[in-house]
């Protein structure tokens, strides 16, 4: 479970989060929405430790980490998978030692045992045959698929998916959002989804958090999410057409 | 001024939760590698034109028949060793190598493999930057002592396959009131460059901001920054050293 407290962030003059707090708990996907600019992946990186925020305070299973000391984070730290918008595959690296490289850092795995790991997690993904590939070889699913396989190989507890298909055709992007549904479940992880895919909120989305300008204006599960009342989430959810012709109908 | 004061706490952060040493050996090897290939071929050629266009040039300017053409070589020998093989080379250096490392950080940043490094607990300045100013450290003085030797060697074959000088006397001129400080001297140069050209690089390179054209400006600016530092270094090491 990770809790988040009175999150403020601003750059310069600019504030992009303003006092966000919530829970997201653990062995269900924890989806993060709003529309593109919100500052959704501030508040992952908030979350995450790459972005410090100005006020507010984040608990790994109440353990402080905005203001714990270098143990904690780093105990922390070793327990996070983390999937980036764009993959961020290392491009010197092959795709197994892209997948490989948080064992290498973080445990002292010998080889072989490694390799299997490498291997497992990589056919997990559906991409058992790219060991040897460059990442500069590989189309964008298959990019975003070597980055969940980066990020669950250490066997995190707790897993963060920024947009995990942005760029992705429908019937990919079902199956990266059932891949990481699998995920959470089997090895029960907290997991956080940033995204704006109403795909996704529909399929993975038991617990959201609704971001609008920076401020979070409502939770709640997906079957609640067309009748919230909260004017900025219906025309974030009604923009799109299938939801919208949805509603015409009932 | 508020740059130059964020350039220090980055060189601070180089030394800070540091890698294993086996994982720095690794990386520092790759990037002697990288630098090597990278820059040997244009260090050859470049030095070797230099050499040569010195001789031809100086014996062209020397034409009085009492000047011993002996000190055409020991023109070619000073001119090497005090500016032509540690300062233009750095400055090609800076092109070639320093934009290439600030390119090179640049991308990592924008496609965010930086983040995901620290998100591991990585120090990424130190993985990623400290090898590079190593293996820089390491790679510019032999880089510059093969441009010194091509520049040599290019002004011997040019005199002497065009007549101007004969061998012994091109040797002579070498070895003629040699003082060996200049040597010294030219290999502190070296060293100081290379910490400039690749620290700064890697500076601009680290803190890219934006997308893919921005990373083009930052290795610009590493390459425009880095020569004005080589040039404000050159003229303070000679005051400090050879007043
Ligand atoms: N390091 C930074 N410095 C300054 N401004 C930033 C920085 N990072 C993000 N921003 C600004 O914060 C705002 C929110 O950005 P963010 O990346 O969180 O949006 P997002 O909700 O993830 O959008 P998208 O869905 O397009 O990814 C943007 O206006 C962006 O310009
Ligand atoms: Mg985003």
């Amino acid at each position: 479970m990770i809790e988040i407290q009175r999150i403020s962030k601003s750059f310069g003059d600019r504030q992009i989060l303003k006092d966000i707090s919530g829970v997201f708990e653990k062995g269900k996907p924890n989806l993060i929405i709003g529309a593109s600019g919100t500052g959704k992946s501030v508040l992952l990186k908030c979350i995450v430790g790459l972005v410090k925020p100005d006020t507010g305070t984040v608990f790994y299973d109440d353990r402080n980490f905005t203001d714990g000391d270098r143990k904690v984070k780093k105990e922390v730290r070793r327990e996070i998978g983390m999937l980036f918008q764009g993959g961020a595959l290392f491009d010197s690296k092959t795709v197994e030692q892209n997948v490989c490289f948080p064992l290498d850092i973080l445990t002292s795995m010998p080889k072989e045992e490694k390799a299997e790991r490498v291997n497992q997690v990589l056919t997990r993904v559906g991409l058992a045959n790219a060991n040897k590939k460059m990442p500069s070889e590989l189309s964008g699913g298959m990019r975003k698929r070597v980055g969940i396989a980066r990020a669950i190989v250490n066997n995190p507890k707790y897993l963060f998916c920024d947009e995990p298909n942005s760029g992705l055709d429908p019937q990919t992007s079902i199956l990266i959002d059932e891949l990481i549904k699998e995920l959470t479940v089997d090895y029960d992880t907290t997991t956080i989804v940033v995204t704006h895919d109403m795909n996704s909120v529909m399929g993975i989305g038991d617990n959201i958090m609704f971001i609008f300008q920076g401020k979070k204006l409502w939770e709640g599960a997906n079957k609640d999410i067309t009748h919230s009342g909260v004017k900025e989430l219906d025309d974030f959810v009604f923009a799109n057409k299938v939801m919208n012709a949805m509603r015409q109908n009932t | 001024m508020k740059e130059i004061g964020s350039y220090f706490i980055f060189l601070g952060n180089l030394f800070i939760n540091r890698e294993s040493f086996r994982t720095q050996y690794r990386l520092i090897v790759d990037e002697c590698v990288l630098i090597g290939l990278d820059s040997i071929f244009l260090f050859v050629l470049v030095s070797t034109f230099i050499g040569a266009v010195t001789t031809v040039q100086t014996a062209y300017n020397l034409i009085a028949p009492y000047i011993p053409n002996y000190v055409i070589s020991q023109v070619v020998r000073e001119m090497t060793l005090l500016e032509l093989a540690p300062t233009i080379m750095a400055i090609i250096y800076a092109g070639k190598v320093g934009s290439s490392m600030a390119g090179n950080l640049g991308t990592m940043r924008i496609t965010e493999q930086i983040d995901a490094l620290e998100v591991m607990g990585i120090n990424a300045v130190n993985y990623l930057v400290l090898p590079k100013i190593v293996a820089s450290l390491f790679m510019y003085p032999l880089l510059v002592i093969v441009a010194g030797s091509c520049s040599l060697l290019g002004g011997y074959i040019v005199g002497v396959l065009t007549g101007i000088i004969a061998p012994t006397e091109y040797i002579y001129g070498l070895r003629y009131l040699f003082n060996d400080f200049t040597v010294t001297f030219a290999l502190i140069k070296a060293f100081a460059f290379a910490f400039l050209v690749s620290s700064i690089s890697s500076f601009k390179g680290f803190y890219t901001k934006g997308g893919a054209l921005e990373v083009g400006i930052s290795s610009t600016k590493a390459v425009t920054t880095s020569v004005i530092a080589i040039l404000i270094a050159d003229y303070l090491l000679a005051q400090l050293l050879l007043a």
